[in-house]
């Protein structure tokens, strides 16, 4: 025994070692977190074998077969499951889109009215928010799908605003432009006026630092902006043509058409963040003492400038990283859209797709992975963002 | 094996169960309890009544293969499920069986690693639509809004029927049989497509019930019947053969009320497989040799569950058609006992 022990020393010496023992614990559970995937994804698969379902992502390029109520590009029952992803991943990242503009737009808007002196509209804006924030956004969509669908009136006697446009409870609808030739003449042109306004202002900001001169950058770069697709457009001879919706047996055909789907999910989406966003903009300028607006004062700065340049960049420090985790709940809540009937990455592909095809698997891993793209992109954007304004401590 | 069933039930997206595979009559038999899915509520087929009980002519065929399993229509358990989630409910062993209206076709029964056991019931897809608008036929449907559910046979039908006859449409895709119908009374589309015994059944619950029309086209075959997971044999005859018991008991006019009188003095010897006088049919199964006439006794034959929910005296209203007993014009048949 006595043997035993000292021959043991040396060894038992290095399991007492507490570098050594770290590692042999991270090393263990390591293979047992492998052991326990691979255990998983072999059962998968044979018990998938077993019973004869299909696996693989071949079912892609297979025609889907069925219609579409909504779709943003090309689409009809011959084009592929491939394709049918595509249009519900475009819907969704569509009404997503849509929402976060308008939800961060109302929400300023909130933020800055629950901290007005007006009374009235103070207590407006802290009704609204805790009345808001406090029903299930799933009671929302149904209430504003059933609220759009019985306000609006039906089709034979539709909204008719110069033959043009048209509202009922089918839709809203608008002509389109159909491009022809010499048609991109006009992106062009506005995507060069966004780059001279860029590089305008940049100049404008060293002058003004330089030599303390203004120049109208917003003006100069309105103009631009606009001004050189207009111009694209008059020089190219106005390159397109408008397609008219026109009532033709049951329907409108033609022109644009938003669904009231899409209305009813866009409206509570916004309207339900919005509350959110408006408690978070309202943090934010609170965040920022009042002695920094008396100090711009004192400085004889003007009350706009001092709002621009003084609050507003020390309030968005504060209000970044929340308003992110608010883009991402509503990135993630549209996939509601179900409860109505829109045709986002869930209804139609986990819905539709997954039941004719019946792979489940295949189905929902890339509805996931399409959701962790968009939240990893929103979230890299906005930490960018964040960085950008943060404060430089030198 | 159960061990791995446990363990693939926490990982539940993996949606497989591997103790679910084999040996669900032994499950069923342990557990003191049949699961089993139905719709979510498709009034005559599957609906709760007032007191809460699950009523109509899919539940029967839960109730049938109960009574076959313990004697007891009441030992169910009854799961509702959509058109999205009927399909990972059987695969993943969440239900034992389903009756719920899907109808029979290649793809489920070959690559989704399902096996049906019959048909209860042979429908057709069509449209209903309002009277106002004065349509005679589907295809006068062109550029129609059509109101469907999603995850359906119906929707994939609906794209072929358009695309053939050249016709352009909407769909307006839901998740549920209320939706859809809210969808439709709220003028939302112009048609409701599914199987016609689903659009009988949504009109008995309309409120202006002849204000609306079932178009005469059937664009579709839609068997319907219970299914069962692939693989599990046993379990699969246990099923196929409950639905065949009721339908044999029509064919030689066994019902409910007189299967103890015939039980006690027939002389047919089909009758005596059946009802377990003579032979042991119901052990081969698994079963007690009283089976068959625990379904019949508790159940009643095909006819008497199809009058008593969908026939035409009740709300749903569906004559026999093609569903009658082949001795009496329709297709309706099952392979003989013995």
């Amino acid at each position: 025994m006595a043997v035993n022990a000292q021959d043991a020393a040396p060894k038992a010496a290095l399991l007492y070692d507490a570098k050594f023992r770290s590692i042999l614990y991270q090393i263990i559970t390591l293979v047992l977190l492998i052991g326990f995937i691979a255990f998983l994804a072999t059962n998968t698969i044979s018990n998938l074998e077993k019973r004869g379902i299909a696996t693989g992502f071949e079912f892609l390029k297979h025609p889907a077969g069925f219609g579409v109520p909504f779709s943003l590009i090309e689409y009809s029952e011959a084009s592929s499951y491939g394709r049918a992803f595509v249009v519900s991943v475009l819907n969704t990242l569509f009404v997503s889109a849509c929402g976060i503009v308008l939800a961060t737009i109302l929400g300023f808007i909130l933020g800055v009215a629950r901290l007005s002196p007006n009374w009235i509209i103070a207590r407006i804006a802290t009704v609204y928010v805790e009345v808001i924030r406090n029903v299930p956004l799933l009671l929302q969509i149904l209430f504003w799908y059933v609220g759009v669908l019985s306000a609006l009136p039906t089709l034979r006697e539709s909204i008719n605003i110069g033959d043009s446009i048209f509202l009922n409870n089918r839709g809203f609808y608008t002509p389109l432009p159909i491009a022809e030739p010499g048609f991109m003449a006009i992106p062009i042109a506005f995507l060069i006026g966004i780059i001279a306004t860029s590089l305008v202002s940049r100049w404008a900001k060293k002058r003004q630092e330089a030599t303390g001169e203004q120049f109208p950058v917003f003006l100069t770069g309105t103009g631009l902006i606009i001004g050189l697709p207009v111009l694209a457009a008059i020089v190219t001879g106005f390159p397109w043509t408008m397609e008219y919706p026109v009532l033709k047996g049951f329907n409108f055909r033609g022109g644009f058409v938003l669904i009231p789907e899409f209305a009813a999910l866009l409206f509570a989406l916004t309207l339900y963040t919005a509350a959110f966003i408006g408690e978070i903009v309202r943090a934010g300028i609170q965040a920022v003492s009042h002695g920094q607006t008396e100090a711009a004062h004192a400085l004889g700065i003007r009350p706009r400038p001092t709002m621009r340049l003084v609050i507003i960049p020390q309030a968005m420090r504060v209000i970044v990283p929340p308003l992110t985790s608010q883009y991402l709940n509503l990135t993630k809540n549209s996939s509601l859209a179900a409860a109505v009937g829109y045709p986002d990455l869930v209804h139609m592909f986990t819905g539709t797709v997954l039941n004719q095809t019946g792979q489940a698997l295949e189905c929902i891993g890339m509805m996931m992975l399409v959701y962790l793209t968009i939240s990893l992109s929103i979230s890299a954007f906005m930490n960018w963002y964040n960085a950008r304004i943060a404060l430089v401590e030198r | 094996m159960k061990f791995t069933g446990t363990f693939l039930a926490a990982a539940a997206a993996l949606a497989v169960g591997g103790s679910a595979f084999a040996g669900t009559l032994d499950d069923v038999k342990a557990r003191g309890q049949l699961i089993c899915g139905v719709t979510t509520g498709l009034a005559g087929f599957a609906a709760p009544d007032d007191k809460g009980e699950w009523q109509g002519f899919d539940v029967d065929v839960c109730r049938a293969v109960a009574a076959g399993v313990f004697g007891d229509p009441k030992k169910v358990k009854f799961v509702p499920t959509t058109g999205q989630s009927r399909f990972p409910a059987l695969q993943s062993g969440e239900v034992d069986m389903l009756a719920r209206n899907t109808t029979w076709t290649f793809d489920r029964d070959v690559k989704l690693g399902f096996e049906f056991t019959g048909i209860n019931f042979y429908d057709g897809q069509g449209f209903i639509v309002r009277k106002s608008l004065g349509i005679k036929s589907a295809l006068e449907l062109d550029g129609a809004s059509v109101c469907v559910g999603t995850g359906s046979t119906t929707e994939l039908n609906l794209g072929d029927f358009f695309t053939a006859n050249n016709m352009s449409y909407t769909p307006v895709v839901y998740v549920t049989a209320d939706e859809i119908r809210a969808g439709y009374l709220a003028n939302r589309c112009d048609a409701y497509t599914t199987d016609r015994s689903g659009l009988a059944a949504q009109r008995s619950v309309f409120p202006n019930p002849d204000d609306h029309v079932v178009l005469p086209e059937v664009i579709s075959k839609e068997p319907l019947g219970p299914l069962v997971r692939h693989g599990d044999h046993q379990w699969g005859d246990v099923v196929r053969w409950s639905l065949n018991v009721m339908i044999i008991a029509e064919e030689k006019g066994l019902t409910s009320a007189n299967v103890d009188e015939k039980k006690a003095s027939t002389n047919d010897p089909e009758v005596k497989r059946l009802l377990g006088v003579e032979g042991e049919y119901g052990a081969r199964l698994g079963l007690s040799n009283e089976w068959a006439y625990n379904i019949i006794k508790t159940v009643g034959n095909y006819a008497e569950t199809y009058e008593r929910n969908i026939g035409p005296s009740t709300q749903i209203a569906l004559e026999r058609g093609v569903n009658a007993l082949w001795t009496n014009g329709g297709i309706l048949y099952a392979p003989p006992f013995r």
